[in-house]
């Protein structure tokens, strides 16, 4: 059995419309069994075109250009995602695959008891008579802290914290391999959003499944996630180990991202944002997509786009780490160090 | 620390706002917002008011800018208490005290372009008539002051044609416009884009030192708090719990809560040193209601250090001498 889970190969997404915008380009991504991969950037970045369009939900304007998303669920032959029929898409999205979004308001039916809503999924997908559905219901809030009479409550009768802990026990209910969390505390305040990520990580260490965290927050994944990929304009510009790249990040992008994070600890100082703003993907720049902003930018970054360059076990798109072209440029010193 | 004014700016003495509530199965009672509410801001200096969403923060911020009356206490300009008495007298307080919202793609109105943004509250303010070119010069000289240059680049466009980060630029000169002696940030960054957000509170740390305001910084990110601010107060459940220099708060926390909230925070560097496997399953419950809150300390249902004492009475302040204070009865002596 291979360590992969899913395999996103060139995958392109873009918007249509007078300029078509490209929110997703090219992007290449390995989830491994068992991990909690973590992609993060900011808004605009295309983080979440990329999971929607992994898991189908992406509806139009948007539309996938290229690229193949492959997915190996355990002992199954591997399959392409995006050529899988509706009804297979079904049995894939709960059974396999689960979504947790930022808004649990909205993804829970505001006018069904919580126990209907799981019912409706493990009668589809588990065969469970109702009893057993409601019994089955109350277990799985139970996995995330919520007393199991509450599933005769309505969403509106839960606090924010325990609505967003639904719908991780709905994401939970058929016991996927994959749960896919698309900002899931961005919603709930600090200690919530702690008390969250314990459960889900635990509950990770029982079950085993494996995670893509999406964050704007670079902070918090560094605390969470396993490897980390850094999306900035519609793609990858780096991925590696979460310490290693919170330690020390190659790309001029990943570091004044983390440097935009103020500490809780050590030494006060002053810190410098990035500068400039994320680009307007209507009119992309030409070459690397950060070289307006970048203080280490030379002249291949104006004009080509940077292929990934491996450093390391890391994968680094910047022009910086391409030794044929950074010999003859001279690069900012701390740029590359 | 102390400053050339050791009088406070703008200060809230003791203030207490309730909410009646009209309908619903509260219907008749109150929403206890903001109970008891001692807050001082200083010329010159940041002040930092960290809470959870729900914990009265911007409601302490709306009665200071006078949006809303105060139930008790009251709000007390250069040691003057202030009254709602005539249009003339709020107008000269709203001219000394300004807001900055969170949300700056709401803030500004988007038919207008930045010229007539800024030109408004020049003109609202102005103490006799000002010719137009004056005008026009104290806008470029706005644009100037929150670094939106070359000034002739910004000064015709209309907010959508700008970012999120310029248009919060245009929302902080606008509130300059009016020549404030108080701006009051209320979770001014927090909608902007992570890599721009320290360029905004660099700002506002340029303009404290600089222009000698006061600045009240209201956010939930309390390692932005101590980034950018002199002092943190902490907010919870419409009662200050702790305050004190930032550095205090941040490593040397007193008070229960603030404790949960800096354990709460992300923070990189605790994953290099403790695995963050050890994450414990407690449950540290969530804030209580408004309408119904919990006698004495509002904390005390959740705080792992509750006696007997704290869910009947809540706690008188201490203060550590070093300008650290609390209401906790961990540090209030024995109470009888």
């Amino acid at each position: 059995m291979t360590t992969d889970l899913l395999q996103i190969k060139g995958l392109s997404v873009e918007y249509d419309g007078d300029r078509p915008v490209r929110a997703v380009d090219n992007v290449s991504l390995t989830v491994r069994r068992g991990e909690i991969l973590g992609i993060a950037g900011e808004s605009g970045s295309g983080k979440s075109t990329l999971v929607t369009a992994v898991t189908r939900l992406d509806r139009p304007p948007a539309r996938v250009i290229s690229g193949n998303v492959l997915y190996q669920a355990e002992g199954r032959e591997q399959v392409d995602v995006l050529a899988l029929s509706r009804a297979e898409m079904r049995v894939l999205r709960w059974e396999h695959v689960a979504v947790v979004f930022q808004s649990a308001m909205n993804a829970l039916n505001p006018v069904m008891r919580l126990g209907t809503q799981f019912a409706d999924v493990l009668k589809e997908h588990r065969r469970l008579r109702r009893a057993e559905a409601w019994l089955r219901a109350g277990e799985l809030l139970e996995l995330v802290g919520i007393p199991a009479d509450r599933v005769r409550s309505y969403p509106h009768e839960l606090s924010g914290g325990m609505r967003q802990r639904a719908t991780i026990a709905l994401a939970l209910a058929c016991e996927p391999e994959l749960i896919i969390m698309d900002e899931p505390t961005t919603a709930v305040d600090v200690v919530m959003q702690r008390q969250i990520l314990r459960r889900a990580i635990n509950l990770k260490r029982q079950l085993g499944f494996a995670v893509v965290f999406v964050t704007h927050d670079l902070s918090l994944l560094v605390e969470i996630a396993d490897r980390i990929a850094i999306m900035y304009a519609g793609r990858v510009v780096e991925l590696g180990g979460a310490r290693d790249l919170y330690r020390d990040p190659q790309h001029p992008y990943t570091r004044g991202l983390r440097d935009a994070f103020p500490p809780l600890h050590g030494k006060r100082r002053t810190l410098q944002g990035i500068g400039g703003s994320p680009p307007d993907l209507r009119r992309p720049p030409v070459g690397c997509a950060f070289h307006p902003r970048c203080h280490a930018a030379f002249t291949p970054c104006r004009e080509h786009q940077p292929p990934k360059i491996p450093v390391g076990d890391r994968e680094v798109a910047c022009w910086l780490h391409d030794i044929s072209k950074a010999q003859v440029h001279e690069p900012h010193p701390e740029a590359v160090q | 620390m102390t400053t050339p004014a050791d009088i406070p700016v703008l200060e809230a003495a003791a203030v207490t706002k309730h909410f009646p509530v009209h309908g619903g199965q509260h219907r008749g009672r109150v929403v206890h917002a903001v109970e008891n509410a001692t807050l001082r801001l200083y010329r010159g200096r940041i002040v930092a008011l960290v809470g959870e969403s729900g914990s009265g923060k911007t409601t302490l911020a709306r009665l200071l800018a006078l949006l809303y009356p105060a139930t008790g206490g009251e709000i007390r300009l250069n040691g003057q208490p202030v009254r709602r008495r005539s249009a003339r007298a709020q107008r000269a307080y709203y001219r000394s005290v300004q807001l900055i919202f969170q949300d700056p793609f709401a803030s500004l109105n988007t038919t207008h372009r930045v010229r007539y943004i800024l030109s408004r509250p020049l003109k609202t303010f102005a103490s006799n008539r000002v010719k137009n070119e004056d005008i026009d010069r104290q806008v470029h000289r706005l644009l100037e002051r929150v670094s939106l240059t070359p000034t002739t680049e910004f000064i015709d466009k209309f907010p959508y044609q700008l970012s999120g980060g310029q248009r919060q630029r245009v929302a902080i000169a606008r509130a300059l416009a009016a020549n404030p002696l108080v701006l009051l940030g209320d979770e001014p960054v927090s909608m902007l884009d992570v890599s721009i957000r320290l360029d905004i509170l660099n700002l506002l740390g340029r303009l404290r030192a600089e222009e000698d305001v006061a600045i009240l910084y209201i956010t939930h990110d309390i390692a932005s708090a101590r980034y950018s601010a002199d002092e943190i107060n902490v907010m919870y459940a419409g009662q200050l719990v702790e305050g004190g220099s930032s550095e205090a708060i941040t490593q040397a926390p007193r008070h229960p809560y603030t404790r949960l909230l800096l354990d709460a925070s992300p923070d990189p560097d605790r994953a290099e040193s403790d695995n963050p496997g050890g994450l414990s399953e407690d449950d540290p419950g969530e804030p209580p209601s408004l309408t119904t809150p919990p006698t004495g300390c509002r904390f005390h249902p959740r705080c792992p250090h509750a006696m007997p004492v704290c869910s009947t009475r809540f706690p008188d302040r201490t203060d550590f001498g070093d300008g650290q204070w609390t209401h906790c009865w961990l540090y209030s002596g024995q109470p009888t």
